[in-house]
């Protein structure tokens, strides 16, 4: 009874203080109905951040490459024809739901048709919370943005938090760029607040906290992978700190990637795997795949044109590439279906953008595969320094779904033919050298650009058990020596650091240039070999990040869709694109002891070691004295009896 | 003399200048024999090289030579067969101490009438001794071991000629000047040559008051020269960190790369709980002898030089040929104690064995991969005990030709048979 009569003040209380809640979020509504006519629709809102952004963009390169991206929203329908506008202008403005404004969620797919016969599917949802999780007073009231998150951000006082899972490898020459690139296996880097004193401290707490979220062993990040690269990894979000003490970036090139991280990054979505886009991801098909990237990157972004307050993007990407040319018994199609063995019938209900992009950039009229059910929406945007063309599925719409309830796209291959135009900036990495003993690394940078050129950042991590020779590194470009402009470089320290090169390259037009370094292989401890030593020791990628001259910009002659006036100087924003890529990681093999016989090693030095000893021992403690035969037993003791006769001994 | 030896020095310069000019000069640099991880030319120009991107040499674990070897090398470094020239320079103050050295013995000659007249043939003509020093040169300039140290420009060679200087200088008479140079290289030479330099001149007698006035004396003058130098190493470098990375380097022996030694695969296979004992018993048994052979051989600073250098090349963390070629000079000063040596050809047959094993068995490890680490340690392990019973032997040699001296050479018992000699 007592327990009932406690239960009704405690009723009343929730009742009130609901009450506030929504007295306080209605007058919330109205605030923002007032300046609402100003923003005009939602895509400027979520597009807000972009002018500080982009009086940013010179001193914070990578910032370049999301705002082009975001560049597609606002781009988006300029060349389309007139229904699309009106659909795409009055579609978010039906899905913002008017209890909740200050957090959005919105969620898209781009499937682009590779050269290679390949499929490449790249899913993005971006939750945005217009709110402070370091203004001190606790956060405890999270609707999309996931709570596992919220809490990581405002216990360790994280600025930017990127991590990726990637299981094979990009091929860039085959596939092109990425629309997000990762190297393979695990990668995380973190700026932290400018008010975090033990920065080693909270990152080791970090990594064990990600850990257990991703289910992931992000646990082995320690000191000897960790790096604070200088100039490889500028923060993408606002936010002036760019003192690398706050940095921390490591990789794991070993780890492993499958279903048990997959679970929980799908937790994360605010309608899980159960609505929207993400029914597609059904693992048994994603993990069957040439390439699998899943990321998360946490970053603080402008709420609003001014950028007076501050709010959190979350950003969840995951890249497949499908290799259905092999596998579709030489028919070249591919469909939704055959692809994720299931169809769309909804956009995520709390999403209030859902969209599919493919890519038909090289399909103009139809003549190279053909797409069903046809789009009328197309949108065009520059995408990585090119300018693409995306037919555009709103999922938001019913009328996208059919009178099937469910959308499957099919696309039919007509011709192979076609070439891709080659990635301007490529990578490759490779381990020269035999035996045990020795080896020289060799990073090959090439630019495809037929006149300019242009400079790129290299990022080399390597583990201590390789020492690196400094001074044999080299850099060689059509044979002559290219001496980098800056170089950063950090020595390891056995069993403490890596090594950590970093260097500012100048890549010439249309060439190859090759940076070499030698190394020695260390002879480890039996205890920190791997379980099994002998298949060898990973080292991560080598980083090149790149302001990379825009196709868009180099095409000069294309005037016929913009007036001439505005084509002389190649503009800014179409002039370079950020560009980061990642080459091979390397397997190295290390000399191994014989794990089988600690104990006989222990013995047989001890032995000579003793042996030493003895033999020394027995020179210093002993003088030479000169040898009196001792007398036979019998004689002995008729001594002892002539002596007790008083007779004289024998 | 001067004839022959111009030849040997014009026969080893010829052998050294074709062996750097040769492709062979970048191999026997690779080699683990040749070369450890504190003195490999390799690592010098890679502390150079930091040196000249404004990075601390010692912020990272490639460079463990002292900061006023870094130093002297930043002017000399242009001249790069330097150590050539070093191992010159160390020969040469070999070449002349031995003289010296021979000397002494002449007194002890002179003094034959003390001895008992069966000894005579114990003691060497001066005719012997004159061709000393030639042999002493000749064992040290055309040793294989030499020639190799040298040609890959370890600066095992420096440390030779410091320690050979010292040597020099201590029989002399004059040990203060040596004293500082040899501080500023490796700590082991520094460790003996404390207990070294006052036995030369002033027999231990506590009871004395001279004596313990000697002793603080030069306890005063080692703290302070190794205090000038540490001091000096800090306002070159300006921190700290060559401490740890030098000296704590050598004491605790994180670089498990293979070489001669017996402690690179010892601390490989070691459980992790065991190490810093092991490390303390194994490090200790450097310096351990010091004072036993002291007491020892008070008598015989020359033959206790040898001794302690032999028992540091045996003992040392990271030990090279060069190491051993050094002690290996001194042997031609005993050839006076052949006859009393045990088991000297199976000794030189099992390091000229394990000398041309150890490239082999290497090879077949690391390159061919037909072998594992256990053929290399095998070598190393019966290539130590061969250097233990080599040293081991001389000390019984030198301890027993000193009994003889004393009691005679044809020893009889009481009852006029012919005695043997033992230890007791």
């Amino acid at each position: 009874m007592a327990a009932h009569r406690c239960h009704f003040p405690a009723l009343v209380l929730i009742l009130w203080s609901l009450s506030v809640f929504i007295v306080a979020d209605v007058q919330e509504t109205t605030r923002l109905t007032d300046t609402g006519p100003s923003a005009a629709s939602s895509q400027q809102t979520a597009a807000a951040g972009e002018p500080p952004a982009a009086a940013e963009t010179r001193r914070q390169p990578p910032e370049e490459e999301d705002r082009r991206w975001e560049a597609t929203e606002v781009e988006e329908a300029a060349p389309g024809d007139a229904p699309s506008d009106s659909q795409t202008s009055s579609a978010p403005e039906t899905v913002v739901t008017p209890s909740q404004p200050e957090d959005d969620f919105q969620e898209e797919l781009v499937i682009r048709p590779l050269h290679s016969g390949d499929i490449y599917a790249s899913f993005q949802f971006r939750t945005v919370w217009d709110t402070d999780f370091m203004g001190g007073k606790k956060v405890s009231h999270y609707r999309l943005f996931p709570k596992s998150l919220g809490q990581v951000i405002s216990k360790f006082s994280v600025r930017e938090l990127h991590i990726s899972f990637t299981q094979g490898y990009w091929r860039t020459m085959q596939w092109g760029q990425p629309f997000l690139p990762s190297p393979p296996g695990a990668e995380l880097w973190v700026w932290f607040q400018d008010t975090v004193t033990d920065v080693d401290g909270t990152w080791k707490e970090l990594t064990n906290v990600l850990s257990g979220i991703f289910c992931a062993s992000l646990n082995f990040i320690d000191s000897t992978n960790t790096v604070q690269p200088s100039a490889s990894f500028k923060p993408l979000g606002i936010g002036n700190v760019t003192d690398h003490r706050f940095l921390r970036y490591a990789t794991l090139p070993r780890e492993i990637v499958c279903t048990e991280n997959l679970t929980p990054w799908k937790k994360l979505l605010p309608c899980g795997s159960k609505a929207g886009l993400a029914v597609l991801m059904k693992s048994e098909k994603l993990f069957h795949s040439s390439f699998h990237s899943q990321a998360v990157h946490i970053r603080p972004v402008c709420q609003d044109w001014q950028c007076k307050s501050t709010s959190w993007e979350l950003r969840q990407t995951l890249n497949v590439v499908f290799d259905l040319h092999s596998s579709g018994q030489g028919k070249r199609e591919w469909s939704l279906f055959k692809m994720f063995s299931r169809t769309l019938t909804e956009a995520c209900p709390l999403a209030s953008s859902s969209k599919i992009y493919i890519d038909v950039t090289d399909n103009p009229q139809g003549e190279q595969f053909e797409l069903s059910p046809a789009t009328p929406l197309l949108s065009q945007a520059v995408v990585l320094g090119d300018r693409r063309t995306y037919s555009v599925y709103d999922l938001t719409q019913q009328a996208t779904f059919g009178s099937m309830r469910s959308l499957n796209m099919l696309l039919r291959w007509k011709s192979s033919d076609g070439d891709m135009m080659r990635p301007l900036l490529h990578g490759e990495r490779y381990v020269a050298g035999y035996g045990l003993q020795t080896g020289e690394i060799h990073t090959l940078m090439y630019n495809h650009h037929p006149y300019r050129a242009f400079p790129v950042l290299l990022l080399d991590t390597v583990p201590w058990y390789l020492r690196l020779y400094i001074h044999t590194l080299t850099v060689t470009s059509k044979g002559k020596d290219n001496k980098p402009s800056y170089i950063h470089y950090q020595p390891s320290k056995d069993r403490v650091r890596p090594h950590l090169l970093e260097m500012l390259v100048q890549l010439p037009p249309n060439s190859v240039t090759e940076v070499t370094v030698q190394f020695e292989r260390a002879l480890l401890k039996w205890t920190e070999y791997t379980p099994d030593p002998n298949h060898g020791f990973y080292v991560g990628s080598s980083v090149v990040s790149a302001l990379v001259p825009s196709v868009v910009a180099m095409d000069t002659n294309s005037t016929q869709e913009r007036p001439l006036f505005s084509s002389f100087f190649p503009s800014k924003e179409e002039s370079s694109y950020f560009v980061r890529i990642y080459t091979e990681p390397l397997l190295v093999n290390l000399p191994t002891p014989d794990f089988s016989m600690p104990y006989n090693v222990i013995c047989l030095t001890c032995t000579v070691v003793a042996v030493g000893y003895g033999s020394l021992y027995n020179l210093l403690t002993r003088t030479f004295q000169v040898e009196e035969p001792s007398p036979g037993l019998a004689k002995r003791l008729a001594n002892i009896i002539r002596k007790m006769r008083g007779v004289p001994p024998l | 003399m001067a004839a022959p030896l111009t030849l040997l020095l014009v026969v080893a310069v010829t052998i050294r200048a074709a062996l750097f000019r040769s492709s062979l000069a970048d191999l026997i640099a690779e080699r683990v024999e040749v070369v450890s991880p504190l003195n490999a030319w390799k690592r010098v120009v890679e502390g150079l090289a930091l040196l000249d991107l404004g990075i601390s040499p010692y912020s990272g674990d490639v460079f463990h030579e002292t900061p006023l070897i870094i130093y002297l090398f930043h002017f000399l470094v242009d001249y790069a067969e330097i150590t050539f020239m070093v191992s010159r320079k160390f020969v040469s103050s070999v070449l002349l101490e031995s003289p010296r050295l021979c000397f002494r013995k002449q007194k002890y000659a002179l003094e034959a009438d003390r001895y008992p007249l069966d000894c005579l043939e114990l003691i060497r003509s001066p005719k012997e001794m004159y061709y000393i020093p030639l042999k002493v040169a000749m064992f040290y300039l055309l040793n294989p071991f030499t020639i190799l140290s040298c040609v890959a420009k370890s600066t095992c060679g420096l440390n030779n000629a410091v320690i050979a200087l010292f040597i020099l200088c201590t029989i002399k008479g004059s040990a203060l000047l040596t004293h500082t140079l040899s501080l500023c290289l490796h700590h082991y030479p520094a460790s003996f040559l404390f207990f070294l330099s006052f036995r030369l001149y002033i027999p231990v007698n506590i009871r004395r008051p001279s004596f313990w006035w000697y002793t603080l004396q030069y306890a005063f003058m080692y703290l302070g020269s190794l205090f000038v130098i540490i001091c000096l190493s800090f306002f070159l470098l300006g921190t700290w960190d060559f401490l740890p990375s030098v000296y704590g380097f050598i004491l605790s022996v994180p670089d498990l790369t293979p070489n001669i030694g017996l402690f690179w695969y010892f601390f490989a296979e070691m459980f992790e709980h065991f190490r810093l004992f092991f490390l303390c018993v194994f490090q200790i048994n450097v310096f351990f002898y010091t004072i036993p052979l002291s007491i020892k051989l008070k008598e015989h600073p020359v033959f206790l030089i040898f001794m302690q250098l032999a028992v540091i090349s045996i003992f040392k963390s990271y030990p090279t040929v060069g190491d051993i070629a050094l002690y290996l000079a001194f042997l031609p000063v005993w050839s006076h104690l052949y006859r009393f040596l045990r088991n000297v050809f199976l000794v030189s047959c099992v390091l000229l064995a394990c000398s041309a094993l150890f490239p082999v068995l290497w090879h077949l490890w690391i390159y061919a991969g037909s072998a594992n680490s256990n053929f290399y340690y095998a070598i190393t392990l019966l290539f130590n005990v061969a250097q233990i019973l080599l040293v081991s032997d001389y000390f019984y040699a030198y301890l027993r030709r000193e009994y003889h001296l004393t009691h005679g050479l044809y020893l009889k018992r009481k009852d006029g048979s012919e005695a043997t000699l033992v230890l007791k």
